[in-house]
């Protein structure tokens, strides 16, 4: 359990929210805190709940794996643990462990006196969650409509549920997350991007200073939004990909039931009252 | 409890506008006049502009035009010419690729794929005069060339989908249309046809990369944000001189998880992820029809997908 050469000083008591400072140690380079010890129990609960499935299932190709929830007709009650009974305590153990996960971060925030930005867009990834395997079934009055567990079942799940709205991509929650996701990904690769080429200039020549990283991208787009703004924008970007994606499946159901496509007739006919829309884009086909 | 996060800029410091160092080997001077923007001081710089615009630019700025002209003005043509239909049916509007009776033939009648042929010639040139601009904007700052090559990555992905590909199978048909809607439509198509997307391993990779760029994104910006308040946005000062912001900012991750990046290794992970998005993608998209048709089938045939998919309820009545 090697510290690093700073690490010591950091190494404080205090700034747990719970327990005092009852499990306010390390173990290894981890931080426990009370929050650590249910992560822990919660984890390991879940995971060896996912290992017994596994040998009720009599699978052990981790592909094909699959925890699935129970079948709708057992509403929003408690199933039989071989009929979906599992998939609702490991539901419940990984939201244990996730919220236990995010406060554990608030702790490690306070003890090193920075901001809770962390756990806050954890926060975000939370709640996409629950949305998935909490609010929609519940909306939707059945366990039943939350994802399976597993690598490649839970595409399935994908598929199958975004087929029951015909082309899921005309889902307007859906484009504007699928657009907040790209942009992201866009945004990340040139912030890091920047900062290595002022890093790491070409042979021969110093390291750049900050100044060249506003001048680069004015010169390139007319504007640099600056060291500080980027980590903003990222931020704002990545949850918001993450809120529309959890708004994209909440009202696929609850809100919307026929074909995504229908939704946006009305706009059609603003123009063309009583016209429809024209056929999809044919393709080449086979 | 209750403290400053550093969400928004609270008081701006406004000096004379930044012209930035000399560009060594530049043909022309930078254009325009720096103003000041409140609000995007708010959040970022407050200062917009100035511009280098150069013989690259201007080129790509031209080409893009012309993509765009065509593009719009045959959707503009589809319905009449009529600007308030234009402007409300936009979304379904489309410019297509030539039909398969086409093949590989450059320039079919304009009214069936032509003009689509046209724009995206035009679209492809300007954005390697925009690539080529990336990387000589970066050489002439004496600055290293990453950002050009993660913009590769993304052309990549590109060429594969609209050139590359159609070229291996042997006909335009196969590229994608340019419009909102059918863009989408070709997307369901492309894996309605192919037997499930999903089961391409480089789609997987590409989701993978997709969605770990977004919390790689959230997590490194949301750390240095935290970390504002010890000056670990500046991260060029934190690489070469680690100070208190970055000692936290690391020690936050290694208490959390066990391991933490440095001020500098944040940014190799950050790029190799968004650049490793489109690369794995291009690969997928390449490999559909070409070497594999059916992904669900050859999924079974590799052991990694059972023959009754997992089949979501139905939504209630």
């Amino acid at each position: 359990m090697a510290l690093l050469s700073f690490e010591r000083k950091y190494r404080v008591s205090g700034g747990t929210l719970i327990g005092g400072d009852l499990f306010d140690y390390w173990v290894g380079p981890f931080y426990v805190g009370f929050f650590g010890i249910t992560t822990a129990i919660f984890a390991a609960l879940g995971t060896a709940l996912i290992f017994y499935g596994a040998a009720l299932q009599g699978v052990w190709n981790p592909f094909l794996i699959t925890i699935n929830p129970p079948g709708v007709e057992y509403g929003l009650g408690f199933a039989p643990i071989q009929e979906g009974g599992l998939w609702q305590v490991v539901t419940g153990c990984a939201i244990g462990a996730f919220f236990s996960w995010a406060l554990r971060e608030v702790e490690i925030c306070r003890k090193l006196g920075i901001g809770y930005h962390v756990p806050f867009a954890f926060g975000f990834a939370i709640f996409a969650y629950v949305s998935l395997v909490v609010i929609r079934p519940v909306l939707l009055g059945a366990w039943g409509y939350g994802f399976p567990y597993g690598i490649f079942s839970h595409l399935d799940w994908v598929s199958t549920t975004g087929y029951q709205f015909g082309n899921f991509h005309y889902n307007p929650a859906h484009m504007i997350a699928i657009t907040f996701f790209f942009t992201t990904c866009l945004a990340l690769a040139l912030h890091g991007g920047l900062i290595l080429s002022a890093a790491n200039p070409a042979k021969g020549q110093d390291m750049k200073a900050p100044d060249f990283e506003d001048s680069f991208f004015r010169d390139l787009i007319g504007y640099s939004i600056g060291p500080l703004g980027i980590h903003r924008l990222g931020v704002f970007l990545a949850l918001s990909a993450v809120f529309f994606s959890a708004v994209c499946i909440v009202i696929s159901g609850p809100y919307w039931t026929q074909a995504w496509s229908e939704w946006w007739t009305p706009l059609w006919q603003l123009v063309d009252p009583g016209g429809s829309p024209p056929a999809p884009y044919p393709g080449p086909g086979l | 409890m209750a403290r400053y996060q550093n969400i928004f800029t609270q008081i701006q410091v406004r000096g004379p506008a930044e012209y930035g160092p000399a560009a060594t080997g530049a043909t022309f001077d930078r254009s325009g006049v720096p103003f000041f923007s409140y609000l995007m001081g708010k959040i970022g710089n407050a200062q917009i502009g100035p511009i280098y615009l150069g013989v690259l630019g201007t080129l790509s700025l031209i080409s893009g035009f012309i993509a765009i002209e065509v593009i719009g003005l045959n959707m503009w043509a589809s319905v009449g010419w009529d600007p308030v239909k234009f402007l409300v049916h936009l979304p379904w509007l489309t410019l297509n690729p030539p039909g398969p009776q086409y093949g590989l033939q450059i320039l079919p009648p304009l009214e069936e794929g032509g003009w689509w042929q046209i724009a995206g010639f035009f679209l492809t040139a300007s954005i390697l005069l925009w690539w080529a601009r990336t990387y000589r904007r970066a050489v002439q700052l004496g600055m290293g060339t990453h950002v050009a090559w993660g913009f590769a990555a993304a052309i990549w992905l590109y060429l594969v989908l609209g050139f590359i590909r159609p070229i291996l199978i042997g006909s335009w048909s196969e590229a994608v249309p340019f419009g909102i809607f059918s863009h989408l439509d070709w997307t369901n198509n492309f894996s309605l046809v192919h037997g499930n997307l999903f089961y391409n391993p480089f789609h997987c990779l590409s989701i993978v990369f997709l969605y770990g760029s977004a919390l790689l994104f959230a997590m490194h910006g949301a750390t240095i944000l935290s970390v504002t308040r010890y000056g670990g946005d500046r991260e060029l000062d934190q690489i070469s001189d680690r100070g208190t912001a970055s000692e936290r900012a690391g020690l936050f991750w290694r208490w959390t998880m066990g391991f933490n990046a440095s001020m500098e290794s944040i940014h190799r992970w950050a790029i190799w992820f968004a650049v490793l998005t489109p690369l794995t993608g291009g690969f997928g998209i390449l490999l559909t029809g070409t070497v594999v048709d059916q992904w669900r089938d050859w999924a079974v045939l590799h052991h990694y997908a059972v023959a009754d998919p997992y089949v979501a309820p139905s939504l209630p009545e």
